[in-house]
């Protein structure tokens, strides 16, 4: 494990956040890697396995808010796929690498940084219960 | 279609045990629209073994492939190449797949990784329901195009069975609605009620001489 978290950010809500949380010169943590991608929607399965397949600690998918998503329906579409792929992990006997989705509009940059650090809490927690 | 439904994890880890170069067939046809094996769920099942098989600190190598149809030699002997490269197979087609892969490399251990459960049809998504027996000796013409045979909880071939609850539900499972009152509303609105007065004897289950084998007529 690399200790990085692949964070799948959807540019009509997180990526502006992430964006927003730079200028305002908040800090998140640094092992955080963003990926900008045009709705949660587009995240499958297979990008979050391969992301830690490739030694991601964790995943973090971040799309719009209920109701919000400019795609309409993207946002559900990703929350299912975060927990089919939680169930998928969770079968092959893997845990402590989680993979979460949050919510949060593109005028919310604390959210951003709180969704990082609450994962970054999570890993930490689990690495310890270990 | 044939649905198919993938096999436990373990199940399959087991089998892939003495393996470290694996190819992940999948079937581009009926498992593919059940979502049990096609290219989708190829490259999940190959990541699922890879991870796992990471975590024991015994890396296993996979290939992944999905053909048109796994059940045509043609369409399997594309994969030639790539079964030459591995040292067994682990197919997500149907049952047929898998025996056609098994005949054309011979040399080759293959695995089933999904279990062929039944021929049905997509009620909604996700949720698909077995539709025919495969019997080989069809009488959908007499039951207003529903098969009591499968679809009726006992398979019955002269019903009702006198247990249907009220709102013409299933006396063994409350969720399923009785064949036999479906078979009745649809007779009735094709004004042919006379049919469900008829007694059909016991169907001929040898109709089909297993293996089944299908000629089709010369033109």
């Amino acid at each position: 494990m690399n200790g990085r978290i692949i964070a799948f950010c959807c540019e009509h809500s997180a990526y502006p956040a992430a964006d927003l949380a730079g200028k305002l010169g908040l800090h998140y943590p640094e092992t955080l890697r963003i990926i900008r991608v045009p709705c949660a929607g587009r995240v499958d399965v297979i990008h979050m396995l391969r992301a830690l397949e490739k030694g991601a600690s964790a995943v973090l998918v971040l799309g719009c808010e209920d109701g919000a998503c400019h795609h309409i329906t993207g946002n559900i579409r990703a929350r299912e796929r975060v927990k089919h792929c939680d169930m998928l992990l969770r079968e092959i006997g893997i845990d402590g690498r989680p993979v979460v989705m949050f919510n949060l509009s593109p005028n919310a940059p604390h959210k951003f940084v709180k969704a990082a650090n609450e994962i970054t809490k999570i890993i930490k927690e689990s690495r310890e219960a270990r | 279609m044939i649905i198919a439904e993938r096999k436990p994890m373990e199940e399959i880890k087991q089998a892939m045990a003495l393996y470290k170069k694996v190819l992940v067939a999948g079937c581009g046809t009926c498992v593919t629209v059940c979502w049990a094996g096609g290219e989708k769920e190829v490259g999940i099942l190959a990541s699922q073994l890879r991870l796992a098989r990471s975590a024991e600190g015994n890396e296993i190598v996979t290939l992944e492939a999905t053909v048109e149809r796994q059940c045509e030699k043609e369409m399997v002997a594309e994969l030639e190449d790539k079964v030459a490269e591995v040292e067994a197979v682990l197919s997500l087609a149907c049952g047929s797949g898998v025996q056609v892969m098994a005949e054309l490399f011979e040399d080759k251990p293959v695995f089933p990784a999904v279990n062929t459960t039944f021929i049905g049809m997509p009620q909604k998504e996700g949720l698909w329901v077995e539709m025919c027996g495969a019997c080989g000796d069809c009488f959908l013409d007499r039951t207003g195009g529903i098969c009591p045979m499968v679809r009726c909880a006992k398979g019955l071939l002269n019903g009702p069975c006198g247990g249907t609850r009220k709102g013409g539900k299933c006396e063994i499972d409350p969720d399923k609605d009785c064949a036999w009152v479906l078979v009745y509303r649809r007779l009735e609105k094709q004004g042919r009620l006379d049919l469900m007065r008829q007694y059909y004897t016991p169907k001929n289950f040898r109709a089909v001489k297993r293996p089944g084998r299908v000629q089709a007529a010369k033109a």
